[in-house]
C-alpha cells in the first residue's frame, strides 16, 4: 500500500532503480514524455515567434530602406536675371520661366545654348519647374523685380536628386540612364561650385499629388485621409457603441436578436470591396453624394468599420462584472442609469480600443474607395468634405502605378508616413486602455 | 456587542428611539429626505408579507407556495441548504429578480401592506426603500465618498454638497467605517479590505434611507475578524432597519437574528423566533439541518 502511494521520482527513487515497483516506473515514463511534449510545444511557439519576427523585418525593412531617400532632397541655389526682354508685365503667367532659369544656369555652367537649344532643353531636364512657379509668385507679389537678379532656391528633377542620391550611377551604360555623361557633368559641377544643398524634403509633407514626382507630396492624402477619418468616426463610433449597448443590455433575447447578432459577425467578415460596391450603389447611384469625396469615402468606411465597433463595445461590456450591475440597481439606479453611469464607463477602455482599432484598419483600406472613385489624380488639398480626395493608401497605389522611377521612391515614403499613422494610433488605443483600465 | 438571540421585538423598538449618539447628529437628514411612498410603519408591525409566492426560472420552479411575516426593525435569517430557494426569495422582496428574463413571479409581497409585484410599483423607487447587500463586496470602482454618494444624488436625496456631504458621514458612521475612512474619503473603494469594502457597501445602502436591507450571505467571502465586524453591525442595525439575511452559517443565524426561516427545495418550511427554531424546531427536516445531518 504505502509502495504504491509512495512519490515515484525523485533521487531516491532512481538510486536504487530495483525497488521500483512496475507503476512508478510506468509514472516514470508518462513524466519523461509529459516533458518532451512540453519542450516540443515551447519549440514550437518559438519557431513561430521566429518566423513572424523575420517576416516583420524584412517587410519593415523593405520599405524603410527603399522609402528613407523620400525624406532627403537636394536643391539649387542660383541668380536669376529677370531678363526684361523676356518678361512680359502685361502677361505673366505667359513668360517661358523655365527658359529664363536654364538661362541662369547656363551661364552659371558657362555653356552657351545652340541654336536649336538643345543645351537648354538638357539643363531643364535637370532643374524642377517649382523654380518658374516661384519666379511667377515672386513677380506677382513685386513687378520692380524686373530687370534685377533674384536668388532662387528649388528642387532639381526627380533624375537628378537620384543622381545626387545614388541611385543612378554614372558606371550604367550612357543609353540606360535618363541622363546622359554631360548633364552628369553639369551636376557634378554645381556640387563642386557649392550650389547644391542636401537637406530634408519638407515639399514631400507640403504639397500634393504632382505630375512630377520632385514636386509630389502626400499632404493632400494625408489630409484627404484624416477627413474621411473623421467622418468615419462621427458615424460608426456613436452609432456602433449605440447599438451595442442596446444589444447587450436593453434587448430581449430573442430569436430576431439572435439573427440580429449573426449577421453582424457576419458583416465583419464581408470582403471590404463589397462595401465598396454597396457604397457606389447606395451612396453615389441613389444618394447622389459626390464620388471621390471624403464624405462618400468615410460613410462606406464607416459602413465597414461598424460590424467591428460593434462586436468590440459588446465584448467590452459582456466584461463588466454582473456585480457592478446588481450594485447599482440595488441602490435603486434605473437601468439606464445602471448602464451609462457604472456599465459603460467601465467598458470604455474596451470600447475606445476596439473604436481606435477599427478606424486604423479604415485608414488603410484601399479596395472600397477604389470603388468609389477615389482613384484619381487630385493635386491639391480637398476643397470641403465633398470636394475631390484621395487618401493615403490609394496615394500609394497610384504612385506605385506611375512609371517615374522616382515615383516608386515615393511609394515607399507614403507607406512610411501610412505605417508612422498607423503605430500612433495603435499606440493610443494601448495608452487609453493603460489609462483608463480599472480594477475590481 | 454580539447578540442575545432572544432579545424580543419590543425591546429593540424601544431601543431605536434611543440611538447611539453617532446615529442622532446626521439621521434625522436622512429620514426627511427618504422618499415617502407609504406611511412609515410602526416597530411591532409586520413590515413583509409573503403570501403563495411562487418563482419560475424558465420552465423550473425555484420557490413553492412560501408564505411568511417578516418583522420590522429586526433581523429575519433565512436558512437552508444551497439551491433551496433563499437568495430567489430574498430577491423577490426587492425585485432583483427583474433583471433575470426567465423569471416569474407570482403571488403577493406586501411592505406595509403593498404589494411590491404591482405593475404601479417602479422597481428604482422600490429599490431605494429596499436596499441590497450581495454575497461578494461589490463597491463601484469609484471613491468611498462617490460610492457613498451615488444612491442620494439618483434620488436627490441632498439639496447642496454640504448635504451630501452629511449624509455620506452618517451613512459611513452607522456602517462603523467613518473612523476608518474618514481621511480618505476620495480613494478608490475598491483599494479597501474585504470587510470595509463590505461595510462600504452597507453604507451606500443605508445613503439612500431604505427601510428594509437585504442581505445575501454578507460574510461568505470574509474571514472571521472582518464577519464578527459585519455581525456587530448588522445588530447595531435593527434598530433602524428592517434586516433579511440569508445566511449559510447557521451559528451566524442563531449570532444575529430574532426570526429565523428554515427553507428546503424550493419550500419555507418552518420559521419562528430564532431561539425557537434552534432549540425546538417542529419540523424534522429542520432538525436535521440544524443538527448537521445535511445540508
Amino acid at each position: 500500500m504505502t509502495d504504491a502511494v509512495a512519490p515515484p521520482v525523485g533521487p531516491a527513487g532512481s538510486a536504487a532503480p530495483a525497488s521500483l515497483t512496475a507503476q512508478q516506473v510506468a509514472m516514470e515514463a508518462r513524466l519523461k514524455k509529459r516533458h518532451r511534449a512540453e519542450t516540443w510545444f515551447k519549440a514550437q511557439g518559438l519557431m513561430a515567434i521566429t518566423i513572424a519576427m523575420i517576416f516583420l523585418v524584412v517587410l519593415v525593412g523593405r520599405i524603410v530602406g527603399q522609402g528613407y531617400t523620400t525624406f532627403q532632397t537636394h536643391t539649387l541655389s542660383i541668380p536669376v536675371y529677370l531678363n526684361p526682354e523676356r518678361i512680359d508685365v502685361a502677361d505673366l503667367e505667359g513668360v517661358n520661366y523655365d527658359y529664363i532659369v536654364a538661362e541662369a544656369t547656363m551661364k552659371k555652367l558657362g555653356v552657351q545654348d545652340d541654336d536649336l537649344g538643345l543645351v537648354s532643353g538638357k539643363v531643364m531636364d535637370l532643374i524642377s519647374r517649382d523654380f518658374g512657379f516661384q519666379l511667377l509668385n515672386q513677380l506677382k507679389a513685386d513687378k520692380s523685380l524686373i530687370g534685377k537678379t533674384v536668388t532662387v532656391t528649388g528642387p532639381f528633377k526627380a533624375d537628378a536628386d537620384l543622381y545626387f542620391k545614388g541611385e543612378i550611377k554614372r558606371s550604367t551604360e550612357e543609353g540606360d540612364r535618363k541622363l546622359d555623361n554631360q548633364q552628369l557633368d553639369w551636376l557634378d559641377q554645381l556640387e563642386k561650385e557649392g550650389s547644391v544643398k542636401s537637406g530634408f524634403n519638407f515639399a514631400f509633407f507640403k504639397n500634393s499629388d504632382s505630375t512630377e514626382p520632385e514636386q509630389a507630396g502626400v499632404l493632400g492624402a494625408v489630409v484627404g485621409s484624416a477627413m474621411m477619418l473623421l467622418i468615419t468616426a462621427l458615424i460608426a463610433v456613436p452609432m456602433g457603441v449605440m447599438a451595442a449597448v442596446y444589444l447587450e443590455e436593453f434587448a430581449p433575447k430573442n430569436r430576431w436578436t439572435d439573427i440580429i447578432e449573426v449577421n453582424i459577425n457576419n458583416l465583419a467578415a464581408v470582403p471590404s470591396i463589397v462595401y465598396g460596391l454597396l457604397g457606389l450603389a447606395l451612396f453615389i447611384n441613389w444618394l447622389h453624394v459626390p464620388r471621390s469625396s471624403p464624405l462618400v469615402g468615410g460613410l462606406v468606411l464607416a459602413l465597414m468599420a461598424l460590424p467591428t465597433v460593434i462586436i468590440a463595445t459588446r465584448s467590452a461590456l459582456k466584461a463588466v462584472p454582473p456585480s457592478i450591475r446588481e450594485a447599482a440597481l440595488g441602490v435603486g439606479a434605473s437601468k439606464t442609469q445602471t448602464v451609462f453611469h457604472h456599465v459603460l464607463p467601465l467598458a470604455m477602455p474596451g470600447v475606445m480600443t476596439g473604436a481606435i482599432l477599427s478606424l486604423a484598419h479604415a485608414l488603410g483600406e484601399t479596395a472600397p474607395l477604389l470603388m468609389i472613385g477615389m482613384v484619381s489624380f487630385v493635386p491639391g488639398v480637398p476643397e470641403g468634405f465633398t470636394g475631390a480626395a484621395t487618401v493615403l493608401p490609394v496615394q500609394v497605389f497610384i504612385w506605385e502605378n506611375a512609371s517615374e522611377r522616382a515615383f516608386h521612391e515615393r511609394t515607399a515614403g507614403a507607406i512610411i508616413v501610412l505605417l508612422v499613422f498607423m503605430i500612433v494610433m495603435n499606440a493610443a488605443a494601448v495608452i487609453l486602455r493603460r489609462r483608463f483600465e480599472r480594477r475590481w | 456587542m454580539i447578540l442575545n438571540p432572544s432579545a424580543l421585538p419590543l425591546v429593540q423598538g424601544h431601543a431605536m428611539t434611543t440611538a447611539s449618539p453617532d446615529d442622532s447628529v446626521a439621521a434625522p437628514a436622512i429620514k426627511t429626505a427618504a422618499p415617502q411612498i407609504y406611511p412609515p410603519a410602526s416597530t411591532q408591525e409586520i413590515k413583509i408579507r409573503a403570501k403563495d409566492v411562487n418563482v419560475f426560472y424558465g420552465d423550473k420552479q425555484a420557490l413553492f407556495d412560501v408564505n411568511i411575516d417578516i418583522p420590522g426593525k429586526s433581523v429575519t435569517a433565512f436558512i437552508g441548504p444551497s439551491g433551496c430557494g433563499k437568495s430567489t426569495f430574498l430577491r423577490c422582496i426587492n425585485r432583483m429578480n427583474d433583471t433575470i428574463p426567465s423569471a416569474k413571479v407570482s403571488g403577493a409581497i406586501e411592505i406595509d401592506g403593498n404589494d411590491v409585484n404591482l405593475k404601479s410599483v417602479d422597481p428604482v423607487i422600490l429599490r431605494s426603500r429596499v436596499g441590497m447587500v450581495f454575497q461578494k463586496p461589490n463597491p463601484f470602482p469609484k471613491t468611498i465618498f462617490e460610492n457613498v454618494a451615488y444612491g442620494p444624488r439618483i434620488h436627490g436625496l441632498a439639496t447642496g454638497k454640504a448635504e451630501l456631504e452629511a449624509i455620506v458621514e452618517s451613512s459611513l458612521k452607522k456602517a462603523g467605517l467613518w473612523n476608518e475612512v474618514a481621511d480618505r474619503l476620495h480613494q478608490p473603494g475598491t483599494g479597501l479590505s474585504g470587510g470595509q469594502q463590505q461595510r462600504l457597501v452597507i453604507a451606500r445602502a443605508i445613503a439612500v434611507g431604505p427601510e428594509v436591507i437585504l442581505m445575501d450571505e454578507p460574510c461568505s467571502a470574509l474571514d472571521p475578524i472582518a464577519t464578527a465586524r459585519i455581525e456587530e453591525l448588522i445588530d447595531e442595525l435593527r434598530n433602524q432597519f428592517c434586516i433579511v439575511i440569508v445566511t449559510h452559517s447557521m451559528a451566524q443565524a442563531a449570532r444575529v437574528s430574532q426570526k429565523t426561516a428554515f427553507f428546503h427545495l424550493g419550500k419555507l418550511v418552518e420559521s419562528g423566533t430564532t431561539e425557537e427554531m434552534f432549540t425546538n424546531p417542529r419540523d424534522t427536516r429542520t432538525q436535521d439541518y440544524i443538527t448537521g445531518r445535511f445540508g
